[in-house]
């Protein structure tokens, strides 16, 4: 039962990770110079787009009780095919780059079909494609990086360019799409009967089929929207570094996955929210931004990491 | 072992659920604990076992005052609680139930397996029961679960066990089992406090009764000096008048035919209609195949055989969704695992069935939505602190209304409900006959499973018996009696013109 009288250690709790993300902002601008520039926090909120678009489609997986471990294959199989298609077949960087954007949502749906039609549990489906893709993505790029998708030789090789280092009126063109997306996000999560359906998936599923919603239809949608994410993720990483690795995005799940844990949603499901994966972006950000610019071993960054993410979850009163 | 709590108070914020409670238990009695939910009989039982601590008031036992800090510091001293959510380990054998966390060690800290297998057989034989040691839990019934925790209980040198509702769950047989080791217990010596809102079985076992209305202590009466109609009143505080209220519904046409409905190894052969105005209940023993039928009508799990008719007309389901929009709406009997989102608002549980109707396109109309969950709270007379409270949080009864409240909004033309009055007080009991007679009365056909043999008479027009998925009988309500429905339920034939 709540009480109307709230202490404010209950507002600790409620809004535990916010105030990390002020406190840190504080502190570290305190400390730093150099980092409480408008020119650095646009940089920062740049670098936090990549890892942003993953963690918004992670949490919608998240929020129905799954898990998605390929996202970080997805982004590299998505991006060495776009570089791939730009310098070894000459197709033009715009249609590369939908292709791309087609094939991770494709690949999404992979995972979303292992898991509702193959009943495997997200978990193991997605470690499958992950490392499916994966080898893959070696296997294409012979494990080489290919480079140069970017290059103004290519037939408007400046799309690509743009998505990642262009900016509107001063601002990073990865940022705008970070706002957009995430407006999206919020939209379907709070105010579509979709949204609805995503979270009574993941509070009680039998509920949810019993109400006449369709389980699968919900799961696979997530699933391909979180690979359509990873690749969008890995066009901005692409023209970031003009260069696909075979190895990009290795790893990056754990970081989304950290975002959406720092943000409160409950990894069993049904309860969390799109503005708490923000500020868990915001802090995974901030941190390796700050303690880069502090001059801090990117050793002892991890275990940082680590430890605020520990804090977080712990004063969530929800855990 | 003698229990006297007395004064007990208790509050959760400024919520008291607890203002002078109190209980005085006797040495090998079966003492009855009876209230309407909320009243605060598991929190007082909860507080005696350690589990909460209370405000003020004092416990004691055999005469010495004692506060325990923990279940296990209870159980330690001969308190054992068997909650209605059984506490048992699914996938483990029973012996591993039984002897968890207090394994036998040998040399090198290995299990002595053998000699807990054998200490675990004297146990259960003890009880009366034929459970096998090696059995594992999830493949027994629930029944036989509960009697797992009893003999744990006793292994653990029980003195006093409380029981929440541990019938609920059960099938005749089972709860006649349960009666009978109830009675081996009292002959032992082993006090009984047993938590129920089945006044027959109340009645049938008690020794004293001892009613709680609102976190206060009524009064305590024995068994054999009181009567139904006094503890409902002093359960409810005024007089509830009949108990199965008369209905004013004009039976029409047939809105829902099934024939030969079959699904392999869970039931076949199933035909039965429903008329529009009609409350059809169905009866049989709990596993009998009732609710499996009834969830194949809604399409969750699809009969391979057989055809559906609706208003005459045959239909295809194949899916939840298809059974929705031909209008049939299904309680189920589980409303914590099936019918509940428990974390989330009243109102989004409400809104769930009938999200098409509050959104357009797709866009949710939170004005709509507001309409229809202050609707559906006013007209079912749910108990709240609003509509964002979490469904969770409200007492069995009133949860039951939230669900009843999610389908009936939704105006559905055929509804089912599956053991509707489940873990419910008496008073919102009522209130769910009363929302039935209404829709009955606008015209719905009604399929109502019951297990409850008083209500499957007092509410249905006709009654539909199941056993080992078959219809076994279909008899009038003028024609039923309790004998004839059990004789179809049990697997015996009737003389005279049912068959």
């Amino acid at each position: 039962m709540k009480t109307k009288n709230r202490s404010v250690l209950d507002y600790v709790q409620e809004y535990g990770a916010l105030i990390a993300l002020i406190l840190l902002v504080l502190v570290i601008s305190v400390i730093s110079p150099q980092f409480r520039t408008l020119n650095n926090f646009l940089s920062l909120l740049r670098q936090a787009s990549i890892n942003g678009f993953i963690a918004f489609g992670m949490t919608l997986v998240i929020l129905t009780g799954g898990i998605d471990l390929s996202v970080g294959s997805t982004l590299g199989i998505t991006a060495a095919l776009c570089a791939g298609m730009v310098v070894n077949m000459g197709v033009p960087v715009p249609v590369a780059m939908i292709i791309s954007l087609i094939l991770g949502f494709l690949l999404g749906a992979v995972s979303g079909i292992l898991i509702t039609k193959g009943r495997l549990q997200p978990f193991i489906a997605t470690l499958i494609t992950m490392s499916v893709y994966r080898g893959i993505t070696l296997i294409y790029t012979g494990g080489r990086p290919i480079t140069g998708p970017a290059n103004p030789e290519y037939v408007m090789g400046g799309v690509l360019e743009f998505f990642g280092k262009g900016s509107v009126v001063g601002i990073p063109f990865p940022v705008i799409m970070f706002v957009v997306i995430f407006i999206i996000y919020y939209l379907i999560l709070n105010k579509t009967t979709m949204g609805r359906k995503i979270y009574a998936v993941g509070s009680n599923a039998k509920c949810a089929e019993l109400a006449g919603i369709s389980i699968h239809k919900v799961k696979l949608l997530i699933y391909s929207f979180s690979g359509l994410m990873a690749a969008l993720s890995g066009l901005v990483l692409l023209s970031r570094l003009n260069s696909a690795q075979p190895t990009l995005g290795d790893g990056y799940e754990m970081d989304a996955i950290a975002a959406v844990a720092l943000g409160g949603t409950s990894m069993n499901g049904g309860r969390g929210k799109i503005t708490g994966t923000l500020i868990g972006i915001l802090i995974i950000a901030i941190l390796s931004n700050g303690l880069n610019i502090l001059g801090v071993s990117s050793y002892y960054q991890d275990v940082i990491k680590g430890l605020v993410i520990l804090v977080a979850v712990l004063s969530d009163k929800n855990r | 072992m003698h229990i006297l709590m007395k004064d007990i108070q208790k509050s959760f914020g400024q919520n008291q659920v607890l203002k002078n409670a109190q209980l005085d238990l006797r040495d090998g009695e079966v003492h009855a604990l009876m209230g309407e939910n909320g009243a605060g009989k598991s929190t007082l039982m909860n507080i005696l076992t350690g589990v909460y601590t209370k405000d003020s008031g004092s416990v004691f036992v055999d005469d010495k005052e004692v506060t325990f800090k923990s279940a296990k510091e209870a159980e330690e001293n001969g308190i054992v609680f068997i909650h209605q959510e059984l506490n048992v380990l699914y996938d483990m054998t029973v012996e591993e139930n039984l002897f968890i966390n207090k394994e036998l060690k040998g040399s090198f800290g290995f299990c002595r397996s053998k000699e807990m297998q054998e200490k675990a057989k004297e146990a259960l034989a003890l009880l009366g029961v034929s459970i096998p040691a090696k059995a594992v839990m999830s493949t027994l019934s629930v029944g036989q679960q509960q009697m797992v925790e009893i003999c744990k209980g006793l292994m653990a040198n029980a003195r006093v066990i409380i029981m929440d509702e541990p019938t609920a769950a059960l099938t005749e047989t089972e709860a006649n089992t349960l009666f009978e080791v109830i009675e081996g217990l009292r002959e032992k010596g082993v006090s009984v406090i047993y938590i129920s809102h089945r006044m027959e079985e109340i009645f049938q076992i008690s020794d004293r009764i001892t009613v709680m209305r609102d976190g206060e202590y009524i009064g305590t009466k024995d068994t054999k000096d009181t009567n139904m109609n006094e503890l409902v009143k002093m359960m409810i505080g005024r007089e509830i008048g009949e108990r199965y209220p008369a209905r004013q519904a004009k039976i029409g046409d047939v809105v829902l035919e099934v024939e030969g409905l079959g699904l392999d190894g869970v039931f076949d052969k199933i035909s039965f209609n429903v008329r529009a105005g009609e409350v059809l209940g169905v009866g049989g023993l709990m596993g009998a195949g009732r609710t499996e039928i009834m969830h194949s009508i809604f399409g969750d799990v699809p009969y391979q055989r057989g055809k559906i008719r609706i208003r005459g007309k045959e239909v295809q389901i194949r899916k939840t969704s298809d059974a929705i929009k031909q209008g049939i709406g299904f309680i189920t009997e589980d409303r914590k695992l099936e019918g509940l989102m428990l974390e989330k608002s009243i109102e989004e549980n409400i809104s769930l069935t009938n999200l098409d109707r509050m959104s357009h396109n797709t866009m949710i109309n939170t004005k709509k939505e507001d309409a229809l969950s202050q609707r559906g709270i006013k007209e079912f007379n749910i108990k709240c602190f609003g509509a964002s409270m979490p469904a969770g949080n409200l007492s069995g009864g009133n949860q039951q209304k939230v669900v009843l409240a999610k389908w009936i909004l939704k105006e559905p033309k055929i509804l089912i409900l599956d053991e509707p009055t489940r873990g419910v007080d008496i008073g919102a009991k009522k209130e769910i006959y009363n929302i039935i007679n209404d829709l009955a009365g606008q015209g719905v056909a009604v399929i109502m499973i019951s297990s409850e043999l008083p209500e499957l008479l007092g509410m249905s027009d006709r009654i539909m018996v199941v056993r080992e998925g078959r219809v076994t009988g279909i008899i009038s309500k003028e024609e039923a009696n309790q004998e004839n429905v059990m004789i179809l339920a049990t697997g015996g034939t009737l003389d005279e013109n049912e068959k």
